[in-house]
């Protein structure tokens, strides 16, 4: 057993939870009930997603040897308990690191701003996972496999839900276009690290993302043109959240998400 | 018929018990009575979602935080059927909603008090849904169709709710120091407001007798008040908190519990505006209304669009 295993699934995991947060901010602010709960919806399966894929890296992490669970992650927090040889949980990996030892893509921890970047973003992601959890069901992994077929179903409704928002917006009124257009551009810059292979990408020796990439352009150009928006031209991507280096945002959202994990520690809630 | 022969029939069919449906004709005062009540109601479910909203992104566990999403998703969900039983009465939902922004109609004030403290995720299930499940069992049998149907699935999400927020407060009682200190805390905080929820005593309500008559309402609210203090009295002795009533005792003679004074003056201001989150609830509201407005729009024009295509097709295909 290696760390590879481990920091794969938390990849995954990551993008899944900083998602499925950033999502949840919408609940109870959605521009129509009827689509505050449909992103309520989307932000449960985010979720639900991220629960399986954490308590799955929680059973890799506890099968390492001491030494490798010490070299994993650097926060105070989890070195006590690993220290003390307690079993990590779900909860411990996603409350109590810190944001470098976070694996997720920078897309997923951009703000929501409004209706359109938050469907932008979306809509972006949506169609990688589609692509991404299509492969993984091939996984060598069988709990990942499983995690993956699952997950697919949900995904398609995402994909299906984000594409007809862009539409939507892209040829509604002339203000929703600008507004949806400009998201695009603005997000498009963070959809190049989609499909970089980072260091554990390769080791893991599971999905090459980097083979992803023109399925997903032609389906994102599909649903673009069907929006009467103009695909952005091909530019500098930012990249680095898959080796933990994030944007300013990432720190805000985990200051958030485990201020109670942090303010009452080793407490069952 | 005359219209006196229409009342008549109106009021056998009260009597009878048989369920006023949306084509039948009703008293104007019957369907203005239900429209405030009803479009009350949704409000409430909507507003309702800011304070547990308020703690999505801090839930102390994943676990946690689904159960709450999921639990504030259902009450949109409630204020959806709400809203669908109240324009069954000839009200759209853009109406009540102006009335709502514009401050003509009111929600259940208990959602302008602030949510501070993780347990009050517990205490808001436990005490506002119990007292809001008091209130609404009734109503799965009162006397207008809409509204009793969206009721019976709106108290089977409810009972759900008031069992985790129930369970919350449990897992606080059996946990460190602090972890019960919050949950009394809680308690503290939210007893008052929420025995409060059941309205003015039935001395003071304008409205009680008109509409016990009617069977939109069976029990008054002193009634399921007592009824609520009950039951919950003994679910805090079960998890070891004080309720905060020094004058709360058992009185064997009436088989209830007597409890102490309640300050209407504060349940009366709040309604009036002043309570602590007023103010940030409706604008939270008003915001998410009035920034949603270009999405609503173009939800609108592009679903124009496409029917005036597929118009198109059809002429160019005939």
């Amino acid at each position: 057993m290696s760390t590879n295993q481990l920091f794969y699934t938390l990849q995954i995991a990551d993008n899944a939870l900083i998602l499925g947060h950033r999502i949840s901010e919408w609940c109870g602010h959605g521009p129509i009930l009827e689509q505050d709960i449909a992103i309520t919806n989307t932000s449960l399966d985010h979720l639900g997603q991220a629960r399986s894929l954490y308590q799955h890296a929680a059973d890799l992490f506890n099968a390492l040897s001491s030494a490798e669970k010490t070299n994993c992650f650097a926060s105070a927090a989890l070195q006590a308990k690993i220290s003390k040889g307690e079993n990590l949980t779900e909860d411990d990996l996603a409350y109590l690191r810190d944001g470098w030892d976070f694996r997720n893509v920078l897309l997923v921890e951009q703000p929501n701003k409004d209706w359109a970047y938050t469907i932008a973003r979306s809509f972006f992601y949506d169609a990688y996972n589609f692509c991404f959890y299509t492969e993984l069901q091939k996984s060598k992994d069988s709990a990942l496999a499983a995690i993956a077929e699952k997950s697919l179903k949900e995904v398609t409704y995402h994909l299906r839900w984000s594409s007809e928002w862009v539409i939507r917006l892209g040829d509604g009124t002339d203000e929703s276009h600008a507004r949806i257009q400009e998201a695009i551009n603005s997000y498009w810059a963070f959809t190049g690290e989609l499909f970089e292979m980072s260091v554990v990408d390769k080791a893991a020796g599971e999905v090459d993302v980097n083979a992803l990439k023109p399925v997903w352009l032609q389906r994102v150009t599909t649903v673009l043109d069907e929006a009467t928006i103009t695909v952005p031209k091909d530019a500098w991507m930012h990249s680095g959240g898959k080796d933990g280096r994030h944007t300013e945002h990432l720190g805000y959202i985990l200051a958030e998400m485990q201020f109670m994990q942090r303010a009452y520690p080793n407490m069952e809630w | 018929m005359t219209v006196h022969s229409f009342q008549e029939h109106f009021d056998k069919k009260i009597d009878d018990e048989v369920m006023i449906e949306p084509r039948d004709w009703m008293p104007d005062d019957y369907r203005k009575t239900l429209i405030r009540q009803i479009s009350q109601h949704a409000h409430s479910e909507i507003v309702g979602m800011l304070p547990e909203g308020n703690w999505i992104t801090r839930a102390p566990s994943l676990r946690r935080k689904a159960v709450l999403l999921a639990k504030v998703q259902d009450e949109g969900g409630h204020g959806l059927y709400l809203y669908s039983a109240a324009e069954t009465l000839g009200i759209s939902r853009d109406e009540m909603l102006d009335q709502l922004h514009t401050g003509k109609a009111k929600y259940s004030s208990i959602f302008n008090y602030p949510s501070l403290t993780w347990a009050d995720m517990g205490a808001i299930g436990w005490l506002v849904d119990g007292a809001a499940i008091m209130n609404q069992v009734p109503l799965c049998r009162t006397s207008y169709g809409p509204y009793a149907r969206a009721m019976v699935r709106v108290c089977k999400e409810e009972s759900f709710h008031q069992r985790q927020g129930f369970e919350i407060m449990l897992t606080l009682s059996n946990g460190t120091e602090v972890q019960k200190k919050m949950a009394q805390d809680a308690l503290n905080r939210w007893w008052w407001p929420s025995i409060m929820m059941f309205g003015p005593p039935d001395a003071d309500s304008p409205h009680t007798a008109q509409s016990m008559r009617w069977r939109i309402k069976r029990f008054t609210n002193d009634e399921l008040r007592q009824k609520f203090i009950d039951v919950t009295v003994e679910q805090a002795k079960l998890i070891g908190l004080t309720v905060p009533d020094p004058d709360l005792k058992w009185n064997d003679a009436t088989g209830h519990y007597d409890y102490g004074a309640i300050n209407w003056d504060e349940f009366w201001n709040v309604v009036k505006g002043n309570g602590p989150c007023n103010k940030e609830r409706l604008e939270a509201r008003k915001k998410a209304w009035e920034d949603g407005a270009w999405v609503r729009d173009a939800a609108l024009a592009y679903s124009k669009k496409r029917k005036a295509r597929k118009e198109n097709n059809k002429t160019l295909a005939a």
